[in-house]
């Protein structure tokens, strides 16, 4: 039993060791609450608005919006712009060729976007945009250097600009300042992605809360599914001495 | 054995009633790991979505002309029956399978003389009751139509030969059975039609 | 006679029902003391039977096309009705298949079952386990991410350290010069239908054989010596059926409470299980930063990276994990101990052990490192301490000072 306990120390301890050397920017913390509808139907409204122009969310249908308590009636009048029936998927006009042309990459399909860069990544990258005259966007990002993707909510967010420090023989960004506000406030700004990211969350997986509900229900019931076993095993190994 | 397991009785009733708990409990565990594997085979969102009700524009179908539209894979009819066309549908009957439409091949709502929600407009699903070739379009009223100088308009299956009027109601003596499927429909306005889905309430 | 005696009868004279029945339930007798390391065996048999399940229901949806795969997984997860729990259950499975082997390996270990007679059973067990790991790796490619491609890609170029036919070798394997749709296809074949075949027949066979000679047990005595003079059945014995099918069913309620912890509360594993980068889809172009098979192959993985390269090939770390599997099989003559169970060893086969635990656990542990100099020492140590345990094992296991074994099975 002891080596067992070593043995899963060393597997808990080993994300630690693994991802410690490879994230050297801090990452602030997502506010996500997949049990919050209102925050996520606002982040799905800022998801159409804002990254739908550009980026696919090819597994996800339209339709599945009803899990976060909208009507298929408030998604057709609310989030469909182009025509699309609330069956079909959250495809995006640009082509692939045309999205290499002009950003440089194809800007990935964010269906599953939360799953491989994590919630706290894109609430902090979402965040970290700032002018850099010297890239063909006229943006660069603290999270994700020499991106190729625009600041597309400036509007909200306004302008933020880099503040440098000494380290050693490099200068690197020690903060972002507000040089030019934008329509919301900072804070707002932070909520306003932070629903965003709750959506990113909840999109990457839709059937996430269904499953945790359903695994309370599981374990309940295999826990019954024990007393009685175990009371029948007892029962047949009286008989062995 | 010791003596002390020759004094303790075997209590058989108790280990009857234990296993048959286990066994029940163990049967709920099995069907629900079977439910969800079964109900996994069921239409999937994207089935489900490519099977949604279609809209379609019918203000664009001249009078005796006839539109076809997809319909969960399969071919949906929608003919705009002129004055004509409509006065022959009463003057066959005799000589169809089922003219009052008695078996249960259209909604409540269409089962009347004309079979449609209204009268010019056949919707009718273009598979032949037969085998599920898809008939052809005859809708020409007599020699035009190369089906002899009494047809009355109508639609020929090329697999076997199977024949239907001008509401897509069966011939005797011919292979399909029963006349032909009217899906569910509605009229959202006068020009748009919804096919797939009952008008609420209906 | 009953209808069902009559049933019975009328099958009996057809085909061995109820013989097979006695011989392999009813009628088998295993040790009764039996411990908490011997829930393994059927631990595994039952996850195999789920991984076939689901691998069925899974392969109705799935699309084995580079173009269409990863978005197949996601159509599995989201559009088909409760696709995501068969996934998950699937996936997790895999992983668990592992845990369980691990410890039934280990449990082999412990109390000497590798020992004669069950050196058969020894040897077709490594080959499940062989075909295990060729099952996991040919599947981990499916999902088509960036992780099961590079992964993929990394070990099938270990191919190509081959000497003089690597190259070729390693084409043949892909079928294309990357790793592509071609590679994805047969991958697909042999990972839904051929390698299932080869597990399924070595379970059976490795089943055969241990109800033969009969099951060891933590004292490593043979119950067979001490049979009742008039019924010959092993004093110590008890029928499989009801007294360990009774046991093993809450076994297997607690496995399924741990296996569905997992898949409804953390299918990935903290990453472990399902990797972040396999959510991102495979790009022939671009290699992820950090590159780690999953934990269940880091400890080969780990040995291979240990070995320095000669002449600039890689092919001494591909032999080294090579021979670190191929020397599981000549484990039962290598070991010359007079006891087979580890409570009557002495003490050099017991650090002997230990230390072979610490070194394996460490190897897995290095293998999903990124490789620095220090860790490269470490897993070095480790390389040579895993291979010493059993070339060193005829010597220490014969000097060793064991106990002596007892007449009969204790507690």
């Amino acid at each position: 039993m002891k080596r067992l306990k070593n043995f899963l120390f060393l597997l808990a301890a080993a994300p630690v060791v693994a991802f410690a050397s490879g994230a050297s920017i801090h990452l602030d913390k997502a506010p996500v609450n997949l049990s919050d509808q209102d925050s996520l139907q606002r982040g799905a409204r800022m998801f159409v608005n804002y990254c739908l122009n550009c980026h696919s969310a090819g597994s996800m249908r339209y339709s599945r919006l009803q899990d976060l308590g909208l009507t298929e009636d408030q998604i057709k009048e609310n989030l469909l712009f182009a025509g699309e029936k609330p069956g079909e998927t959250m495809k995006v006009g640009m082509t692939k060729a045309d999205g290499k042309a002009w950003f440089g990459a194809t800007p990935p399909d964010l269906s599953v976007i939360a799953r491989s860069r994590g919630a706290d990544w894109l609430y902090t990258y979402l965040r970290s945009f700032y002018r850099d005259d010297t890239r063909t966007t006229g943006w660069n990002n603290v999270v994700f250097d020499k991106v190729g993707m625009p600041h597309v909510m400036w509007d909200l967010q306004g302008e933020m600009v880099p503040h440098y420090r000494k380290e050693g023989e490099h200068e690197v960004i020690d903060r972002l300042e507000l040089a030019k506000p934008g329509s919301v406030t900072l804070a707002e700004y932070d909520a306003k992605v932070g629903d965003l990211v709750n959506y990113l969350v909840w999109m990457g997986e839709p059937a996430q809360v269904q499953r945790k509900q359903l695994g309370v229900i599981v374990l309940i019931f295999l826990a019954v599914f024990f007393v009685v076993a175990y009371y029948l095993k007892k029962e047949f190994w009286k008989d062995i001495h | 054995m010791s003596q002390e397991a020759e004094g303790q009785k075997v209590d058989a009733n108790k280990r009857k009633f234990l296993i048959a708990a286990t066994s029940a409990v163990g049967g709920v565990a099995a069907v629900g790991v079977a439910v969800p594997l079964v109900m996994s085979m069921l239409p999937s969102a994207r089935a489900k979505a490519a099977g949604a009700p279609v809209e379609v524009d019918i203000s664009k179908i001249e009078p005796g002309m006839l539109l076809t539209v997809e319909w969960r894979g399969k071919p949906v009819w929608v003919v705009n029956r002129t004055k004509e066309m409509l006065a022959q549908l009463g003057k066959h009957d005799d000589k169809l399978a089922d003219a009052m439409s008695e078996q249960p091949q259209q909604p409540d709502y269409c089962k009347n003389a004309t079979r449609s929600i209204k009268p010019e407009y056949l919707v009718a699903v273009g598979i032949c009751t037969h085998l599920g070739c898809s008939p052809s379009e005859k809708l020409k009223l007599g020699g035009d139509s190369g089906m002899g100088s009494d047809w009355p308009g109508g639609f020929f299956c090329p697999c076997h030969g199977s024949t239907f009027d001008l509401a897509a109601r069966v011939y005797k003596g011919v292979p399909a059975p029963t006349n032909l499927v009217i899906p569910p429909h509605q009229y959202l306005s006068d020009a748009r039609l919804l096919i797939g889905v009952d008008a609420k309430g209906a | 006679m009953s209808a069902l005696q009559k049933m019975m009868g009328w099958i009996d004279d057809r085909f061995p029902l109820t013989a097979t029945y006695k011989a392999h339930l009813s009628e088998y007798y295993a040790p009764k003391n039996f411990n908490f390391w011997y829930f393994f065996g059927s631990l595994a048999l039952l996850v195999l039977v789920l991984q076939i399940v689901t691998g069925i229901f899974l392969t109705m949806s799935y699309k084995p096309d580079a173009e269409l795969a990863f978005a197949s997984v996601e159509y599995i997860m989201r559009d088909v009705d409760w696709g995501w729990l068969i996934r998950y259950m699937h996936s997790t499975g895999a992983s668990m298949f592992f845990v369980v082997v691990y410890l039934h390996m280990f449990r082999g270990l412990m109390y000497g079952s590798y020992r004669k007679p069950r050196e058969l059973i020894w040897i077709f067990g490594v080959l499940i386990y062989l075909a295990l790991m060729a099952e996991a790796f040919l599947g981990y490619l499916l999902p088509w991410g960036q992780m099961s491609f590079w992964g993929a890609q990394v070990i099938v170029n270990l191919f190509a350290a081959v000497p003089f036919i690597g190259e070729d070798l390693s084409i043949w394997i892909r079928g294309d010069y990357v790793i592509s749709d071609a590679t994805l296809n047969r991958f697909f074949a042999f990972h839904v239908i051929a390698l299932p075949l080869v597990l399924i027949a070595l379970v059976a066979v490795h089943l055969v054989a241990l109800h033969e000679v009969g099951s060891n047990n933590p004292d490593g005595i043979e119950i067979k010596k001490k049979k009742d003079p008039v019924t010959h059945i092993p004093l110590d014995g008890i029928p499989f059926h009801p007294y360990y099918t009774v046991k093993d069913i809450v076994g297997v309620i607690v496995f399924l409470m741990v296996f569905s912890a997992i898949v409804f509360f953390a299918p990935e594993m903290g990453g472990y299980f399902l990797e972040a980068n396999n959510f991102v889809p495979a790009d022939s172009l671009k290699t992820p930063a950090h590159i780690a098979p999953l934990w269940y192959f880091t400890p080969f993985y780990a040995i291979l990276r240990a070995v320095p390269p000669l002449f600039g090939s890689q092919f001494p770390g591909v032999v080294a994990m090579g021979l670190s599997i191929v020397v599981l099989f000549f484990l039962p003559w290598l070991d010359r101990g007079k006891v087979k169970s580890i409570r009557y060893r002495g003490p050099i086969y017991k650090i002997m052990l230990a230390l072979f635990l610490v070194s394996f656990i460490g190897l897995g542990y290095l293998g999903l490192l990124p490789s620095t100099p220090v860790a490269t020492i470490f897993a070095q140590v480790f390389s040579v301490i895993y291979f010493l345990f059993f070339l060193l094992m005829p010597w220490y296991t014969s000097i060793d000072k064991t106990k002596p074994e007892p007449e009969r099975v204790t507690g």
